[in-house]
């Protein structure tokens, strides 16, 4: 890998047809110090610089273990937490810079489906109230306004004749599901899923990630999906990004990433993910990961994975790695970036051979 | 549902049916449907104590509103005195041989002869008034400002909040004492209050005691502000103002329902000091409290006019906590659900 | 081979259940754990006959989604259910008989015979004592030694789960460490005393998945230092696959399946089994389309008279309603199945595909 063909990422062009165009990202909480009157005294850098692209009615999935800022990112892209600095772009329009009002306007496309389905919803409400409520809100509340709940309920899985209940006397799943018409319900271009099946039961995770991706398919919806579980993200996701510690370590699509990442974290990632086959996951090499995750209050110089990197070396503390396009739309933030293959299950041992 | 079609597998993927002779009622339903609302109805029959405090509470309030305007009695009207003023409420039958009777003075009569229980009745409808009047208006402004600072945070919620902690340091004592004052010498203010002081009392209660509300609404706000249904809210565009009436507000229901009791209960209690000392009512107004404070000295002789009244103060006080009480639980059970 | 069971009285294990090892070798011995809860909306029958043997050394896995009883069974073994609880059945530690024991008893089994980690390590440590002092406390609870000895055991096993520094980390309070070295110190406390049995219940649910590998393999070297039967109790499929001799299979307060973890992945016995493991992504499997078990769980207050899982099944018959079925062998050895049609699943070249088939074929 020459330097000449290294490609920074934010140095792309965007894309025509990208939904929405992320660069420089940056997301920083103060931390307010004691005393009488409180001064800062530091930093949490949550996110450091995210630059991504989402085109129309695909689904970019977004993992990364605690702390490494991938909840904040999805929240800044919609701007329920307002970025620190960069660019947010959503079909041409730079949303940084709106003001409540005008952003409230650009809220019709773009909605968030939370992760835990008990605290989401208004237990004082009846969820035909809660899914109603943005068509309220945005004026276009009228009498056809109850059968296009009872559409939507249907539409999710749901059954209309029990839109009069509230959200207590439903199951998770069946939350989760409500959740989902509420943010249909203004028929958005784009959705942010933050962690929507973690907190499920595991054969119910299964029916609400088909509704999603058939909701996709149908209603050409751009999905922000943001996870942990890196098995769940595959199923759902066309590309996958990887974050740490506030940074992308490697975006790929999802076919690239699984069977042939490049990057440490990645690769550890991978290996450390338990899958569901005693021969398969007996015979496996583990690289397991020492020490813990280091502080976003001050997070390692250079290359923010260098302190639990196997191949860290001298550069890696003092210059940080761009995120360069090494492969064709296959980026990866590394010096020291390595293929590694992982064979596709089925009758074949998987092994991450190195 | 529709189907799916993927690049990888051209399978069509439909939605199971279970098979329709074999269909059990979603588990959630099998077990009928309850609104929030009935739940926490049912939690609070379940208190027994509460249950019956607020029996006892609806039978004080009828008797006192209903029953005193039926009475044969007016309560300002002296009369002869019969049996010395002593009350002829007979609840022991076989003693005396004569069977359970109300004679014609239950709760005896004063030194001028007005009938006690008359008396007593009309104290208790003034009392009640002070309490609900003052409980209300505490409530509303504690609430108010309360959900102000408690939302809004920053700046509001410094001024609001120090101005409710110098205003926790005046005493009571001391407004009642410079508004009675005041009442006393403006012709104007005297006319509105003079015969119907408890107005000027209940909102003399009612302003001191909205500050420890405010500091609970705050509280609740606060924290709710964070759920994340609100967030939900915040993202589907929903304004600031609906947000408090439709998400906030009803959630920290139950919070203000519960210390609203409680000040009510607490304002009795405050009303009856206060007169006592003479910073209660005044003019011709009467209360429980005025009651106790003006026959304080027939303690010795005519005991009666001291412990009817005060039965009245504490029964009202104690039934109106124990209410509160079963609210509080009805609106924050304790943990019985199984864990799994 | 099968054994036919009635529906009226809880299916006992058949005789066959116990492993290789004599009966008195078992470090656990369950029959038909029962739990009920009374609650205002009935009684919640949550555990409903459970059976099972626990040999030394073993590491017997226990998964189940929500409402299948899987903690409570274990909760109940140590005496850690709320008052209202009524245990009923056997449960016999190397032979003493822990349902029922007095709680002074159960109290000095539990925490040096049999430990138990769970999933939030924050909650199970004091957060105002330091964590040396909380381990040397857990010696000197069970033993008479001095203060200095019960820390000194409590370096060496913050040592042995892998916790750098030890000494010194040892004068740290629990929030001054990750979530993963807390769940660390957790399975330090639990060893301390050389127990028997290790409960794991949901030890790694709430850590990072790099963590998580950590933990787990921390666990099995530990099991092997203090010579202690494991019971991992998870959701987690892959989990269970990566570090278990035998698993059970949970659903609605009854073990469904009982087999070693090769025989219930790869030819499982139970639709539900099959269900559970066709719904579950994997990282490592290019499939796009997952196959969910539609329906719920059942009400655990109102029982229905049949197999639990028969309105939700796709090789339903009559007898499935009408009886609920015992768990039985099947055509392996020591592999056991509380279905009346298992025999479907033999020679199933893809049982995980079942749900799926089925959905096509209907």
């Amino acid at each position: 890998m020459t330097d000449a063909e290294l490609r920074p990422a934010n140095a792309m062009p965007p894309s025509d047809k990208a939904l929405i165009v992320v660069r420089d990202l940056v997301k920083e909480f103060p931390i307010r110090g004691g005393g009488l009157i409180k001064r800062t005294v530091g930093h949490v850098h949550a996110v450091s610089g995210v630059s991504f692209e989402i085109r129309a009615g695909e689904t970019l999935g977004l993992v990364g273990e605690s702390g490494s800022g991938k909840t904040t990112t999805a929240r800044a892209v919609l701007q329920l937490q307002r970025p620190t600095s960069g660019s947010v772009v959503f079909e041409g329009r730079e949303l940084t810079t709106l003001d409540d009002r005008q952003l409230r306007d650009v809220r019709r496309d773009m909605q968030i489906v939370f992760q835990d389905p008990y605290a989401s919803l208004n237990p004082k409400m009846p969820i035909n109230d809660i899914i109603a409520e943005g068509l309220k809100v945005h004026g276009l509340w009228d009498k056809s306004g109850p059968d296009k709940v009872a559409g939507l309920l249907r539409e999710v899985g749901l059954r209309p004749e029990h839109s009069n209940r509230y959200p207590h006397e439903f199951s998770g799943g069946q939350r989760q599901r409500i959740g989902v018409a509420r943010a249909l319900a203004l028929e958005p271009k784009f959705m942010v899923l933050d962690e929507p099946v973690s907190a499920l039961d595991v054969s119910v995770q299964a029916g609400v990630l088909n509704t999603l991706s058939e909701l996709q398919e149908r209603l050409n919806i751009a999905y922000l999906f943001v996870a942990h579980d890196l098995s769940v993200v595959r199923h759902i996701s066309d590309r996958v990004a990887v974050m740490y510690l506030g940074k992308l370590m490697e975006v790929a699509t999802s076919a690239d990433l699984y069977t042939r990442p490049m990057h440490p974290y990645t690769q550890a990632l991978l290996s450390a993910v338990p899958i569901p086959d005693p021969t398969l996951e007996r015979q496996r090499e583990r690289i397991v990961l020492h020490g813990d995750v280091p502080s976003p209050i001050n997070p390692p110089s250079g290359c923010r994975f260098r302190t639990r990197c196997p191949k860290a070396e001298e550069v890696c503390a003092t210059t940080e790695p761009p995120l360069a396009e090494l492969e064709p739309d296959h980026f990866v933030a590394c010096h020291f970036p390595e293929v590694v293959e992982v064979g596709l299950a089925e009758d074949v041992p998987v092994s991450v051979s190195r | 549902m529709s189907e799916i079609n993927t690049s990888i597998a051209q399978e069509p993927d439909p939605v199971v049916e279970p098979d329709p002779r074999l269909v059990v009622p979603e588990r959630e339903f099998t077990v009928k449907a309850r609104s929030q609302g009935e739940l926490i109805r049912r939690r609070f029959f379940q208190h027994k104590l509460a249950v019956i405090s607020m029996i006892i509470l609806g039978l004080v309030i009828l008797l006192a509103f209903v029953g005193a305007a039926l009475w044969k009695y007016s309560y300002s009207t002296p009369m002869p005195l019969t049996n010395r003023g002593r009350p002829t409420l007979d609840l022991i039958p076989w003693l005396d041989g004569d069977g359970l009777g109300l004679g014609n003075h239950p709760f005896g009569q004063d030194q001028i002869g007005r009938d006690y229980f008359a008396l007593t009745m009309r104290g208790a409808q003034r009392s009640l008034i002070i309490a609900f009047v003052a409980g209300l208006l505490a409530t509303v402004i504690g609430t108010i400002v309360g959900a102000l600072a408690g939302f809004y945070r920053g700046w509001v919620d410094n001024v609001l909040m120090r101005f409710v902690d110098v205003a926790l340091t005046i005493p009571l004592l001391l407004v009642a004492a410079v508004l009675g004052r005041r009442t006393q010498s403006l012709p104007i203010l005297k006319d509105v209050f003079g015969a119907n002081s408890i107005y000027l009392l209940a909102l003399t209660i009612g302003l001191a005691s909205w500050l420890s509300i405010s500091r609970v609404v705050r509280g609740e706000f606060l924290s709710l502000r964070e759920k994340e249904y609100v967030e939900a809210a915040r993202a589907l565009g929903t304004p600031n103002s609906r947000i408090i009436r439709r998400h906030l507000l009803p959630n920290a229901a139950g919070s203000i329902i519960v210390n609203a009791t409680l000040l009510v209960s607490a304002a009795i209690l405050i009303e009856t000091a206060l007169s006592y000392l003479g910073l209660g009512v005044r003019g011709s107004d009467w209360s429980l409290g005025k009651q106790v404070s003006e026959y304080q000295q027939a303690f010795k002789t005519r005991p009666w006019l001291f412990w009817y009244p005060g039965i009245f103060i504490i029964i009202i006080a104690l039934t109106i906590n124990f209410i509160g009480d079963g609210l509080r639980d009805a609106f924050d059970p304790k943990q019985t659900r199984v864990r799994q | 081979m099968n054994d036919e069971q009635t529906s009226t009285h809880i299916p006992e294990a058949p005789a066959t259940m116990s492993p290789a090892a004599a009966p008195e070798e078992l470090v656990l011995k369950v029959r038909n754990l029962s739990v009920d809860f009374p609650t205002s909306d009935g009684v919640v029958h949550a555990v409903r006959g459970v059976s099972y043997d626990l040999a030394p050394g073993e590491v017997l896995g226990i998964v189940g989604e929500s409402g299948s009883g899987k903690s409570v069974a274990s909760m109940a073994l140590i005496g850690l259910l709320p008052g209202t609880a009524r245990i009923s059945g056997s449960a016999k530690f190397r032979g003493e008989e822990l349902i029922g024991a007095k709680d002074k008893r159960i109290r000095s089994i539990r925490g040096q015979r049999i430990a138990m980690i769970f999933q939030d390590p924050m909650t199970a440590m004091n957060p105002v004592h330091q964590v040396g002092k909380q381990l040397a406390e857990a010696v000197r609870a069970h033993h008479d030694v001095s203060w200095g000895a019960a820390h000194k055991r409590a370096v060496e096993m913050l040592d042995l789960v892998g916790i750098p520094q030890a000494k010194s980390r040892a004068k740290s309070y629990p929030h001054e460490f990750s979530g993963g070295m807390r769940q660390r110190a957790m399975i330090a406390m639990a060893i301390i005393n050389n127990p028997d049995v290790i409960i794991a219940d949901e030890p790694t649910t709430a850590l990072d998945v790099t963590v998580q590998a950590q933990i787990l393999e921390t666990l099995l070297q530990v099991k092997d230092e203090v010579d202690a039967a494991i019971i991992m109790i998870t959701h987690d499929l892959g989990v269970i696959a990566g570090m278990v001799d035998r698993v059970n299979v949970m659903y609605a307060g009854r073990t469904v399946e009982s087999g070693d973890a090769f025989q219930v992945f790869d030819r499982p016995r139970m639709p539900y089994t099959a269900g559970l493991l066709g719904s579950v992504p994997s990282a490592s499997k290019d499939t796009t389309l997952l196959t969910p078990i539609p329906g719920s769980p059942p009400s655990l207050v109102h029982m229905p008279e049949g197999c639990p899982f028969s309105p939700r099944c796709p090789l339903v018959q009559q007898v499935c309603i009408d009886t609920e079925p015992g768990l039985a062998s099947t055509d392996e050895v020591e592999h056991f199945s509380a279905c009346h049609r298992w025999e479907e699943l033999v020679d199933d070249p893809e049982p995980r595909l079942l749900f799926r088939r089925k959905q096509v074929a209907t």
